[in-house]
């Protein structure tokens, strides 16, 4: 057996997951060794798919709301958002400032969350365990902000066609300031402690290349694309929310490997924050107690009757019926293009409702990558990718 | 008169009174059954003591550095967690898989432990304080150690399981590799001291304290041993062979119970023997960093008395614990920090930077070594 394995004849055949200790979720490999080289990798998915597309076709977009989350489960305001982007887009909903500032922050929240998550397991996925629990350390300040302004940690179900859900707590947006001061220091923490790594340079740099062709020919997109060189963010190409608003910039890198990917996700942690700073000093009506108060105290001529100050726009009604119409819908997601492609015909539930999932997308390139790499390296590869099963398997 | 502790003389003297109560057994035979028993005794004591202390420091040290609390409630400070966790094991089923090569599933982690608690013979605690001085002494660990990767394949091949011949077969290419050029860091400490005894290699370290250590004399052999110490170990810069990320375990895999547990104090106990070798053949020993002589005289303390002499024993005993255990220490920092190198990255700097490395600094060594003795002449 020994003598097989080194012979090109008869590969060993080893089925990386569903339950091995570092696959992410419930992903299986079925890997082809040639000795410690990788011949080929063979995907299987499929364990976690719940229907999402079709239970969405038997709920109103209210009713729906609660299953997103568990699509992306790490980025989950992202997968509200887009459920609730799909609809209003499609009714041509416009939604107030105050609630759409509101939105963004939580988004670029939920991105910061999103990358830690991402870069404990990745830099566990290479052997060093330690900056998973620093990641848990920030992230869980996230989720105390998400959890005083929408009652929940991880399922929030917080956005609402038309708006939010409920409007910032009194005092959260000076939290949120605090943040945004504790969180930066840390992510220089992070790199003082990773990014010049001889042994993580020596197991990052130049492992899975993609090109600017292959990039885009692969459909990738997010941090994969940006990586590769694509300057390709659709908060500047889609122009949803209020992200125009605000000066920031799209971080991308040359390199198209593993550890370009490293660097994008770094430094668009630090684009989020400094997106979350403008965004909660300019967001109108700043920090307050309560804006209801205030509007009936100030009586029929008060400012903050004006629409843009509204937390929430006239409310759909349970009952909103999706219109006659079709459209696609995307965010940009902390994993990548985030898409809903949406039918409706004049009904409470979409006659149909697709989701396009960054992860399932960006995992197709996953086997050209590993094929000739060392064994060690499709650990490498795939984390750098960023999947999350619940979305690549919806 | 040798004023020089006999403890053997004294041990057989402690029968005497025996003699006297029960005058029919032959007590000094029964004595001198014992003296041979001690020092197995001792090592396995030692040893497992020893182990229990590291696995402490790993798992405090770990939380440290990740910001946890750590073991907490075995114990004061969680210190008998390690001991909790081992009557865990004992009591734990033990299960050999189906179709799993059972004779050499179970020889395997006895033989990958037996060698590593047998190279604690040559440890040398304190002048007289050591359990074996043979004249082969760093020969022996040598020779003794390169069994282990012969129970690492055992145990990768018997369990009928891909991760664990994979490991089996990365553990024994990485003992291979990294065992040349620890060799060789050793040879030039053998060129210095003319003697391959444990004790004679610290003697010669001992004269000026802390300036006669040999890590001055050979700065490079010293790195290029601790790297290839480190590999052997198989701690977290080079713990592929039971790469949880790639391998789940590794050669360990399948192993529950004991079996496991005598892989686990395995490479604590290799850790520690490591630590303890750097530190024989590079810090001094027991030298402390003034010369203990330097020390009683400057406290006018005469070197002949009984008590002293006890005395100075327990310190050459603690400062040659206290060295290993900092070494323990860094490579426990190491290892809550460092990712993990690739199999090609790590025999690439075993085979073409550690092996030519330690040859040129053996080279020049002995080259040197020729010169100063011919002027000498």
């Amino acid at each position: 057996m020994i003598a097989n394995l080194n012979s090109s004849s008869s590969p060993m055949v080893v089925s990386m997951g569903p339950h091995h200790p570092s696959m992410h979720g419930v992903l299986r490999l079925i890997v082809s060794l040639d000795g410690e080289n990788v011949v080929d990798c063979e995907p299987i998915l499929g364990y976690l798919h719940r229907g999402m597309e079709k239970i969405a076709e038997n709920r109103t977009i209210v009713q729906y709301l609660p299953y997103v989350t568990r699509w992306d489960y790490l980025a989950t305001m992202f997968t509200e958002a887009i459920t609730v982007n799909a609809p209003e887009r499609l009714a041509n909903i416009e939604i107030p400032k105050r609630a759409s500032y509101i939105r963004v922050i939580m988004l670029e929240l939920s991105r910061i969350a999103s990358h830690l998550l991402w870069l404990g397991p990745f830099m566990a996925d290479i052997g060093a365990q330690t900056p998973f629990f620093y990641i848990f350390r920030e992230r869980e300040m996230i989720y105390d902000l998400f959890e005083s302004a929408t009652g929940m940690r991880m399922m929030h179900n917080y956005f609402r066609v038309g708006g939010v859900a409920a409007d910032l707590p009194y005092g959260w947006i000076e939290k949120c300031l605090d943040f945004c001061d504790y969180f930066l220091p840390k992510v220089n923490e992070y790199e003082k402690l990773i990014t010049n790594n001889p042994i993580f340079l020596k197991r990052v740099s130049g492992i899975g290349y993609i090109s600017r062709e292959d990039a885009i020919n692969w459909g990738l997109s997010g941090p994969m694309l940006r990586a590769s060189g694509v300057q390709w963010d659709l908060r500047k190409v889609d122009n949803y929310e209020c992200y125009n608003e605000l000066n920031w910039d799209i971080q991308w890198n040359n390199e198209g490997d593993c550890l370009a990917r490293y660097v994008v996700r770094i430094r668009e942690m630090r684009e989020s924050i400094k997106i979350i700073r403008q965004a909660l000093i300019a967001i109108p009506g700043g920090s307050y107690e309560s804006l209801e108060a205030k509007r009936i105290n100030e009586g029929r001529q008060s400012p903050w009757n004006e629409f843009d100050y509204q937390w929430i726009s006239k409310k759909p009604s349970p009952t909103f019926k999706i219109p006659a119409q079709e459209h696609y819908v995307r965010v940009e997601a902390p994993k990548g293009e985030l898409g809903v492609y949406l039918i409706g015909d004049n009904n409470l539930f979409p006659w149909r409702l697709k989701i396009r999932p960054p992860g399932f997308i960006n995992l197709q390139v996953l086997p050209s990558l590993v094929r000739g790499m060392k064994l060690a390296d499709i650990m490498t590869i795939l984390g750098s990718i960023d999947i999350i099963m619940g979305e690549v398997d919806r | 008169m040798n004023n020089d502790i006999n403890l053997y003389v004294s041990w057989v003297n402690f029968f005497d009174f025996l003699n006297l109560l029960i005058p029919s057994i032959s007590w000094e035979g029964f004595a001198k059954i014992i003296w041979i028993l001690l020092p197995i005794i001792f090592l396995l004591l030692g040893a497992t003591l020893g182990v229990l202390v590291a696995v402490w420091l790993e798992r405090k040290i770990s939380a440290g550095v990740q910001q946890r609390i750590g073991p907490e409630y075995a114990g004061p400070m969680g210190v008998l967690q390690a001991l909790a966790d081992g009557l865990k094991l004992i009591f734990k089923e033990d299960i050999t898989p189906q179709n799993a090569q059972s004779w050499l599933f179970t020889l395997g982690p006895a033989i990958v432990v037996v060698p590593v608690f047998f190279s604690f013979m040559i440890i040398p605690f304190g002048n007289k304080i050591i359990l074996a001085n043979i004249n082969i002494g760093v020969f022996f660990w040598l020779a003794i150690s390169s069994i282990v990767p012969l129970g690492l394949i055992m145990s990768g091949y018997g369990s009928n399981n891909k991760y664990a011949l994979l490991g089996g077969l990365r553990a024994a290419a990485q003992s291979i590799s990294y065992e040349i050029p620890l060799a060789l860091s050793v040879l030039g400490i053998i060129i210095l001291t003319d003697s391959l005894s444990t004790i004679d290699i610290v003697e010669k370290q001992a004269t000026h304290g802390i300036f006669t250590w040999n890590i001055w004399k050979q700065p490079v052999g010293f790195i290029a041993f601790l790297i290839s110490a480190l590999a052997e170990c198989e701690r977290l810069p080079f713990d592929l062979p039971e790469a949880e990320e790639e391998l789940v375990a590794g050669y360990q895999t399948e192993y529950t119970g004991m079996k496991f547990g005598l892989f686990y104090v395995g490479s604590y106990v290799n850790l520690i023997l490591s630590s303890l070798l750097v530190t024989t053949l590079y810090l001094g020993g027991w030298t402390f960093v003034v010369p203990v002589e330097t020390l009683l005289d400057f406290f006018h303390v005469s070197n002949s008395d009984i008590g002293v002499k006890v005395w100075v024993g327990f310190f050459n005993i603690s400062v040659t614990l206290v060295k290993a255990y900092f070494l323990v220490f860094l490579a426990i920092l190491t290892r809550w920090t460092f990712p993990r190198v690739r199999i090609d990255q790590l025999l690439d700097l075993g085979w073409k930077f550690l092996l030519p490395l330690s040859l040129a600094n053996l080279l020049i060594t002995a080259s040197l070594q020729l010169f100063f003795s011919s002027i000498n002449i």
